[in-house]
């Protein structure tokens, strides 16, 4: 286990320079091609070139190789000094300011309870839900259950989340309204709230939660069913029937354990899906989370700002991924050994 | 080139419809050719009902694309601002856009940007992944590890955010932009596919027969290698196409896609959001969001049974 936990820390240190050299790249080249972001703070107003250039220094934007004219890779230069300046501010927790001064890092923490809670209650949803019509689909391949359960997978795939989202508070408004007016408690209307309640920091998210989670929640029923289905048809399951086992102990206890190591696994990347899907989320249901910060950025304008949080929010992926695949190697000692 | 005998059952040329008009009616009794992959698989799927809803789906779309006035005689530019938001009826079956254009036009008409940047988007995905999957797969060593190192620290990056960063930064919302940063985003996971599809393919029997036989590394992969490894790549293009209408669609939704006075799905979409829980203007929403979902539904179940039909371990 030692040396598999040491081999994985080592192959995480590549993935998370290589993937911030990534952004840091596309990022510099969008700016060579399409022109300083800092300009965009001014609207439309002229800037004098000492103010855009007070700006850009405070956006960390003034390295000459970021510039359009007299740019001698431009503009595919990889502009490497200011990437190992970058990596030194990450290091040191360095994320730089808005547009208004506030530091990136506290704009984060503050927008990251809500997203947790939400993020909590999606993945409650996605393996609560997902793994439980997995089973029952795969318990009765090619079965009522089983088709149902692959119909509404592919359907639920197939609908994007801010039409789903919005499809459901289409839906909810008029319940909400009937509930309403037959006097229901303050609860109830902040759990059937289409839009966040500050009062209700959890109720208010139970339905933005479960939207998320139907994201995620189609791959974990359709692993579950594929694993189980393969489960069933090992030796172990066989033996444990012959020797008398009641049917209830050995899909409950036997099969189900080894069958869930995939979903397990799977957890790091739908993780990745549902940092988007937050976006998207906590965009349409009014959401003051991290994904809410990142689409007032877009709409303003904030390039650096995106950025810095996606920065971030890709240091919380890579991490929980890395946490995942530790927890696969605990659950499935096979794979310590390759 | 088209020496169809070297290339035996070994090398199939022109995958699906080349086989699909040699096919003979019937249960005939196959010959050697109609024994192949692709024979088998088209037999299967041609039988499939699902498979073949779902390609009628694509078809039309396809053609909607292509030739929206096959679809609708009305033009989608005739708008009258003061109709904006009239709900159907009135010789309007589907109501009016936000800005008074008529819903059916529109949607016909917005298929075509959709349809665009979701096909240029998989063709771009289909073939670096191809090149770079065949490369690691193929030559192996120091070629396969810089590919799969790359392939890895890409995928690292979570595709919405990643999207979003990127075209956060370009500011004017080009078709090509979005279409480049799909590309940028989608191809390693075609690259995996194909890398393990050559791998597997590349110690079959007839590919050593051929390199003993003095074959070029070109002739070996192209006669050889390609015909036989592409098929799990077709499956996927044919999901990726599903969901990259879904993600223009998003990303336009997120402020970051097309833009008006583009009228794509996406677009007309985000209209919608914006006006559905307005009492009377759900269609709005559903109308637009409807095809979108109907299509991608189309590829995703087009993939599904290409999938069942090409993979013979579930024979």
């Amino acid at each position: 286990m030692g040396r598999y936990v040491i081999r994985r820390l080592l192959q995480f240190i590549p993935t998370v320079v290589g993937a911030f050299f990534l952004l840091h790249y596309m990022v510099s080249a969008g700016i060579q091609l399409r022109g300083n972001p800092a300009r965009a703070f001014f609207g439309e107003r002229t800037p004098s070139p000492e103010m855009l250039a007070a700006v850009k220094r405070l956006f960390n934007t003034d390295d000459p190789c970021l510039a359009q004219e007299g740019n001698p890779l431009h503009p595919f230069n990889p502009c490497l000094g200011l990437f190992v300046e970058r990596m030194g501010n990450v290091a040191v927790g360095d994320f730089g300011t808005d547009y208004r001064g506030r530091l990136v890092t506290d704009i984060f923490l503050s927008a990251a309870p809500v997203t947790l809670r939400l993020a909590l209650i999606a993945i409650l949803t996605e393996i609560g839900i997902g793994v439980l019509a997995g089973v029952l689909a795969g318990l009765r391949s090619g079965g009522f259950i089983d088709y149902v359960v692959k119909i509404s997978t592919v359907l639920a795939i197939a609908i994007p989340v801010f039409v789903l989202g919005r499809m459901v508070q289409l839906s909810i408004v008029p319940f909400a309204r009937w509930l309403r007016d037959n006097g229901a408690s303050d609860d109830v209307m902040g759990l059937v709230a289409v839009t966040y309640k500050l009062d209700y920091p959890w109720l208010s998210l139970v339905i933005p939660g479960i939207v998320l989670g139907v994201l995620g929640l189609a791959t974990t029923a359709r692993l579950t069913r594929t694993s189980l289905m393969e489960n069933l048809r090992a030796d172990y399951v066989r033996t444990a029937t012959a020797k008398g086992m009641p049917q209830r102990r050995v899909i409950g206890v036997h099969t189900l354990r080894n069958s869930l190591i995939p979903v397990v696994t799977n957890l790091g990347y739908s993780f990745g899906v549902l940092l988007g899907g937050a976006v998207v989320t906590e965009s349409i249901f009014n959401v003051p989370g991290i994904g809410g910060v990142v689409i007032r950025s877009v709409r303003f304008n904030e390039g650096p700002v995106v950025v810095s949080m996606v920065t971030i929010l890709v240091i919380v992926y890579l991490v929980v991924n890395l946490i995942v695949d530790m927890l696969y190697a605990v659950l499935d000692p096979r794979i310590r050994y390759d | 080139m088209t020496d169809i005998q070297s290339a035996g059952p070994l090398g199939q040329p022109g995958p699906l419809h080349g086989e699909a008009t040699s096919l003979p009616p019937g249960d005939g009794p196959s010959t050697e050719r109609n024994a192949s992959l692709w024979a088998d698989a088209w037999r299967e799927l041609i039988r499939n009902p699902v498979f073949v809803l779902s390609s009628v789906a694509v078809l039309a779309v396809m053609s909607m694309a292509l030739a929206p006035w096959l679809w609708t005689s009305l033009d989608p530019q005739d708008c009258e601002i003061e109709l904006g938001r009239q709900g159907p009826g009135g010789g309007h079956f589907f109501g009016m856009t936000k800005d008074g254009c008529d819903m059916y036009a529109s949607v016909i008409y917005g298929s075509r940007p959709s349809i665009a940047v979701a096909v240029l988007a998989t063709l771009g995905v289909v073939l670096v992944g191809i090149l770079t999957g065949i490369l690691a797969g193929y030559y192996g060593r120091w070629v396969d590890a810089i590919i799969s190192r790359v392939v890895d620290i890409v995928m690292g990056l979570p595709f919405l955010l990643g999207a979003i960063t990127l075209l956060a930064l370009w500011r004017k919302r080009e078709w090509y932009a979005v279409v480049a940063v799909l590309i940028v985003l989608g191809w390693p996971l075609v690259t995996r596919i194909m890398r393990a599809s050559v791998l597997a393919t590349k110690n079959m029997d007839y590919v050593q027969a051929a390199r003993s036989l003095g074959a070029s590394d070109l002739r070996i992969i192209t006669r050889h290698v390609l015909p036989n490894a592409i098929a799990p790549v077709i499956v996927v293009a044919t999901i990726a196409l599903g969901s990259y209408v879904a993600a223009e669609a998003t990303l336009s939704f997120l402020g970051v896609g097309l833009r008006p006075p583009t009228v794509s799905w996406g677009v007309l979409i985000t209209h919608g959001t914006q006006w559905a829980l307005s009492p009377g203007h759900a269609y709005l929403l559903l109308v637009p969001a409807g095809l979108l979902v109907v299509t991608v539904l189309a590829f995703i179940l087009m993939g599904d049974a290409l999938r069942d039909a090409l993979d013979p371990k579930l024979r």
